[in-house]
């Protein structure tokens, strides 16, 4: 981990709000400048999405003198997913927690990512083992901060606050929240609507009542689960959805809080 | 294996249900509650278990969140969801002492939890016990299958969405469920389409066909596809019984042909 700049963990307590698909796109938007060393680490060992959504499914990673080689998508984005070590779709990784704790504690420490800049860790839904062990393994080689990711109904947001809670419980800074799936707009005639109701004022109020950033808000575009389906970058396949719009301010929001942050072994500025 | 099951306070259950996903978000608690809700307009009493310990969400559901839990000398008596008290419901979320506590358990607290939910809650007599379960195939599910094991399940609903990515998550889940010795009732297709309220047209927002052709990939019963309803959004928002209110929207068939399937899976 010394060789990693910025850390960021991709949390929610809900599932389904789109962890993984913003952790994919949060890395395929930084690793745009190819100048910057992106790493993106799944530790969702039960339902371990990231290869497909990244286009890697199949891959397989392979260990070294220096430790574990992650999957390169891009010379500058690398990605590890227990989903590599499976070798067939069906395969179920029926772990308890201990057992989980200790891939995750490899992941961390053997994996060889060489000078990173930014590595994302998406994680399951809920505050359990993973969350505790990443969080645990991480703090020595301090933590940027969680991006939180919710829809708008109440259902979503009474896990997230937990979430934040959690968060606040092992002192992990919140750079802020995303609300994803915010409106739907019809292809056919483009009319909007809520197919998740905010019926308590959405990520919005939540934001306010507990003094988190909202980073902002994703709406629903159907191209994006075919995006990931297929493996592609969403920003590739429609860069004028108004989602992607949404995704390139937010990850602009997150790199400006980042840089805000000296890397460790630098003096930190308060922030 | 023969499992003496002792009489204990699942013995006045006549079947038991589990409802899984290896993907979360998918509806599995929407699935359970509106399950619950169908079998209860049969006539039938039901008992609903809340095995989600980091995000309970049934409570809200059937806007019962903040009750509190008493003891009796079966045990822990569950919240009745009306007056009738044909829906009762236990999770941990009447546990806590506030509703934004976050339970964070490692995997054997959880277990111990899940144990006592099984053993120490007194059910008394259901027609049907539905047992909500967070997304995986880890701590929770394991703890779950063992302690009812003696009971001899039904089986399991497994619930997905349209897109590759649930499915390839729900593959997993039905292994587990083959190593487990869980029958497999059926898959739902949940988030299948939305209709769009202002032009009718009908739009695949998170793919489409998964569902059915996983059914058909694993050899195990497709019970149909859900589509996207505000209104199913909005009743599980505010605790209102959808299945009552609204028989006219585009979620209600699939919903009534899940728990039609149970029903006449389980005839007296």
């Amino acid at each position: 981990m010394k060789s990693v700049k910025h850390k960021i963990l991709v949390l929610s307590g809900k599932g389904g709000v789109g962890k993984s698909t913003f952790s994919a796109h949060l890395a395929h938007g930084l690793a745009e400048d190819e100048n910057t060393q992106v790493a993106l680490l799944d530790i969702d060992i039960c339902g371990p999405s990231i290869p497909k959504i990244m286009g890697l499914e199949g891959e397989q990673v392979h260990q070294s003198g220096s430790g574990w080689s992650p999957v390169f998508l891009e010379d500058n984005l690398g990605v590890m997913s227990v989903g590599f070590l499976l070798s067939s779709p069906d395969d179920a990784v029926i772990w308890r927690g201990p057992k989980k704790n200790g891939m995750i504690k490899q992941f961390l420490r053997d994996v060889d990512w060489g000078e990173v800049d930014y590595l994302i860790v998406d994680t399951p839904p809920g505050t359990s083992d993973e969350h505790l062990s990443a969080v645990q393994y991480l703090a020595a080689a301090h933590i940027d901060g969680a991006v939180i990711i919710t829809t708008p109904q109440e259902v979503s947001l009474q896990d997230v606050r937990k979430e934040i809670s959690f968060c606040r419980k092992v002192k992990l800074p919140v750079l802020g929240v995303v609300e994803n799936m915010t409106s739907f707009v019809c292809p056919k005639c483009q009319k909007e609507s809520q197919i998740f109701p905010p019926t308590t004022g959405g990520a919005e109020v939540m934001c306010q009542d507990l003094q988190v950033p909202l980073l902002g808000r994703v709406p629903l575009d159907p191209r994006i689960g075919k995006s990931c389906d297929k493996g592609q970058s969403f920003f590739v396949e429609a860069p004028d959805s108004p989602a992607t719009v949404a995704y390139r301010s937010i990850i602009q929001r997150i790199q400006d809080f980042c840089s805000l942050r000296q890397p460790k072994g630098e003096d930190h500025v308060s922030s | 294996m023969e499992a003496a099951a002792e009489p204990g306070n699942l013995a006045g259950v006549r079947h038991i249900i589990l409802v899984l996903s290896g993907k979360g978000g998918v509806g599995k608690s929407t699935i359970s509650t509106e399950l619950a809700l169908a079998l209860r307009h049969a006539g039938k009493k039901v008992g609903i278990l809340d095995v989600d310990l980091c995000g309970p969400s049934i409570p809200h559901m059937l806007k019962v969140q903040g009750q509190a839990v008493h003891q009796c000398d079966g045990g822990w008596v569950p919240v009745f969801v009306d007056q009738a008290q044909s829906i009762s419901l236990m999770s941990v979320g009447f546990l806590l002492e506030k509703p934004d506590e976050a339970v964070v358990w490692r995997g054997p607290k959880k277990n111990a939890l899940i144990k006592q939910f099984v053993s120490d809650v007194a059910w008394g007599q259901l027609d049907y016990l539905v047992v909500d379960t967070p997304p995986g195939t880890s701590d929770e599910h394991m703890a779950a299958v063992d302690a009812l094991r003696p009971y001899s399940p039904l089986g399991a609903l497994v619930v997905t969405t349209p897109q590759a990515v649930s499915v390839g998550d729900v593959r997993r889940e039905l292994t587990f469920c083959r190593k487990v010795g869980l029958r497999v009732i059926g898959i739902v297709e949940n988030m299948s389409g939305f209709v769009c309220p202002h032009c009718a047209e009908c739009t695949n927002v998170f793919s489409r066909g998964g569902g059915e052709e996983l059914a058909r990939h694993a050899g195990v019963p497709f019970l149909g596809s859900v589509p996207l309803d505000p209104e199913l959004t909005r009743s599980l928002e505010e605790g209102r019984d959808f299945i009552q209110e609204f028989p006219s929207s585009p979620a209600f068939p699939a919903l009534s042909s899940i728990a039609e399937k149970i029903l006449n899976e389980t005839p007296i």
